[in-house]
């Protein structure tokens, strides 16, 4: 079987977030990247089943800059057995999916993951897009998958619930958090990662369509009023009367 | 035209999608043309009408014993093919579950620009910007859609259900399905009845660490009851399962934005911050003054939740007999 993981390469969870060029610019200066975690989550359990079904292979593909690098390596020291990068700033959802589907259609692939979202863009949108290119299902926050020769079952978050279900594979799913147990790289997969294959694509020529022409910070809070313990009963009154949300 | 995505389940309207179709009711005003809901599934045409009072001109109803089970690959062509019959300009649905696996595939089919976890109308005056949250709420940005048609999956719980007071009809449609569309097989549908939907509640009632163990969830369970709130949790909470997966909210759990938050025991790491921070009023209760949840909090009480969340209770339950 082959997998191919689609994988993000964002600020880590802690970063303090701020722009510069006059906030159009995510300010990466002394920020930390790493794989997107829903990725990560996405990558392990690909792993999971490859190393349930014999002779299968885990592609990991990024579209982004040489910066992206050291995620990659990373990716590839959890246990990928190669990976591509199509070298060009992911500008957008769609632009992303458009260079990833070029690549899948070329390479044929029996199962694609992506991460439920980017944790820094938050879109959720690459996966359904690349699935709706390729003419694949697509299905949505799966928290489990079973494969059994061709085919998937798999349980996924809906609203409000879950549901189960099953289909033959090709097939596009996206990870939700407790889809697996992230995998640390040991020491023989950062070495082996050093010469599995890494390769480098020229993008095809898409134009952004949904640009992001600014940033902006939420305003800050105005300051915390502070209710005696002693009278914690206060609390209810006040979110009754001043702020009127209850 | 635009058009709305108006998920039901079970032929009941949920609160997110009466959201949109007032969302979209706004823009056809402001555009000078007409709003026009889809609705998918073998549904009950009067109760579809009553789309118009949240400002649907048309209700287009594809009726289908197959479309009863969502399916991203058809609803995304039932939804694409009402729009292209339409010729809207703007396709709106909320970003929940089903139209967060839709809005991708329909943009696909359409060449159309998307953005997901709209927060605000368009702006037009240069473009036609929208803004979105970025970095799970920590930040937002504002977005150019270029293409002709633009699709907008709005964030729940951001813009007001609106009362247009308009009649709709409802137009009977049928659509051209692949057999690609129904390649999934649904097995099971589990929906939580009776309880509130943590994406969609207006009050949440959080526990964290904090909380000391599974067997003390009775009193905030109680007090979620007694206001009509959501339960939810952080990370850790769901990690050592004393609390389902479902109640995870943060960066890498469910993103909310409730009317009120109330935090228990939760010291309000950054990345638990991200999924509640855009909440409207939020409230800290924690034993340790230096909690990081008091910076981002508008209500603080300094104190043992075991000493303090009694004394809460028992004032929600007087407030809530004497507003009955
Ligand atoms: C990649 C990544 C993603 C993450 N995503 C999320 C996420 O989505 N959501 C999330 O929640 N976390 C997330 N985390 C974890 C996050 O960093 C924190 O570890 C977590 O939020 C802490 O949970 P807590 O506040 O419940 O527990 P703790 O940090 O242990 O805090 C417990 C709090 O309870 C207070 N307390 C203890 N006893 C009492 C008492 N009797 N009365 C009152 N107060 C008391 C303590 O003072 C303390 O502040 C993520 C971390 C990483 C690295």
């Amino acid at each position: 079987m082959k997998i191919l993981v689609c994988i993000s390469n964002v600020p880590d969870t802690t970063a303090k977030v701020s722009f510069n060029d006059n906030n159009t610019k995510f300010n990466s200066a002394g920020v930390q990247f790493i794989i997107n975690p829903y990725d990560e989550v996405a990558l392990t359990k690909a792993l999971e089943i490859a190393e349930q079904n014999a002779g299968s292979t885990v592609t990991v593909i990024n579209v982004g800059l040489s910066d992206a690098e050291p995620s990659i390596r990373k990716a590839l020291a959890i246990g990928a057995n190669d990976a591509v990068r199509i070298n060009a700033e992911p500008i957008d959802a769609f632009f992303v999916a458009e260079q990833i589907a070029k690549y899948a259609k070329d390479n044929g692939f029996d199962l694609i993951f992506t991460g439920r979202e980017s944790i820094d863009y938050n879109g959720g949108l690459v996966g359904n897009i690349v699935a709706e290119m390729l003419e694949m299902p697509s299905i949505n926050l799966i928290t489990s998958i079973q494969i059994d020769s061709n085919n998937a079952t798999m349980e996924r978050d809906i609203d409000g619930g879950k549901e189960k279900l099953s289909c033959a594979l090709p097939l596009v799913v996206s990870a939700q958090q407790e889809l697996a147990e992230p995998r640390i790289p040991n020491m023989r997969g950062i070495m082996a990662a050093r010469t599995k294959p890494l390769t480098v694509i020229e993008p095809s020529t898409v134009n952004a369509s949904t640009p992001t022409i600014n940033f902006e910070l939420p305003k800050p809070k105005a300051g915390v009023k502070l209710i005696p313990a002693e009278q914690a009963e206060q609390l209810i009154d006040l979110l009754h009367n001043e702020a009127r949300v209850i | 035209m635009i058009v709305v995505f108006a998920e039901n389940i079970n032929g009941n309207f949920k609160k997110s999608t009466l959201e949109a179709v007032s969302y979209a009711a706004n823009l056809a005003q402001s555009n000078s043309t007409s709003c026009v809901a889809v609705v998918l599934g073998n549904t009950d045409d009067s109760k579809n009408a009553e789309l118009g009072k949240y400002g649907a001109d048309k209700v287009v109803s594809i009726k289908s014993d197959k479309l009863n089970e969502f399916r991203a690959e058809s609803y995304a062509t039932a939804i694409a093919s009402v729009a292209s019959q339409q010729n809207a300009t703007i396709i709106v649905l909320s970003n929940t579950s089903s139209g967060k696996s839709i809005s991708g595939r329909i943009a696909a089919k359409l060449n159309a620009g998307v953005v997901s976890g709209v927060v605000s109308l368009p702006n037009t005056s240069n473009g036609f910007v929208v803004r979105k949250t970025v970095f799970s709420g920590k930040a937002f940005a504002d977005v150019n859609i270029t293409t002709p048609i633009k699709i907008l999956a709005i964030t729940p719980n951001t813009f007001d259900v609106k009362e247009f007071g308009k009649t709709a009809s409802v137009e009977n449609v049928e659509v051209t399905f692949n057999e690609k569309d129904f390649a999934t097989t649904i097995e099971n549908v589990s929906r939580v009845t009776g309880k509130i939907s943590l994406t969609e509640a207006e009050l949440v009632v959080s526990g964290g660490r904090g909380m000391k163990g599974p067997e003390n969830w009775g009193i905030i369970e109680e007090l979620a009851s007694v206001l009509g709130a959501a339960t939810a949790c952080s990370k850790p909470v769901s990690d050592m399962d004393w609390r389902p997966h479902s109640e995870h909210v943060g960066q890498t759990g469910i993103t909310i934005k409730p009317n009120l938050y109330i935090a228990i025991g939760i010291s309000g790491a950054i990345q638990h911050l991200a999924g509640v921070s855009s909440s409207k009023v939020i409230v800290a209760i924690n034993k340790d003054p230096e909690a990081p949840f008091f910076k981002a909090a508008d209500y603080g009480i300094v104190g043992d939740a075991f000493d303090v969340l009694p004394k809460i209770l028992e004032a929600a339950k007087k407030l809530k007999s004497a507003t009955a």
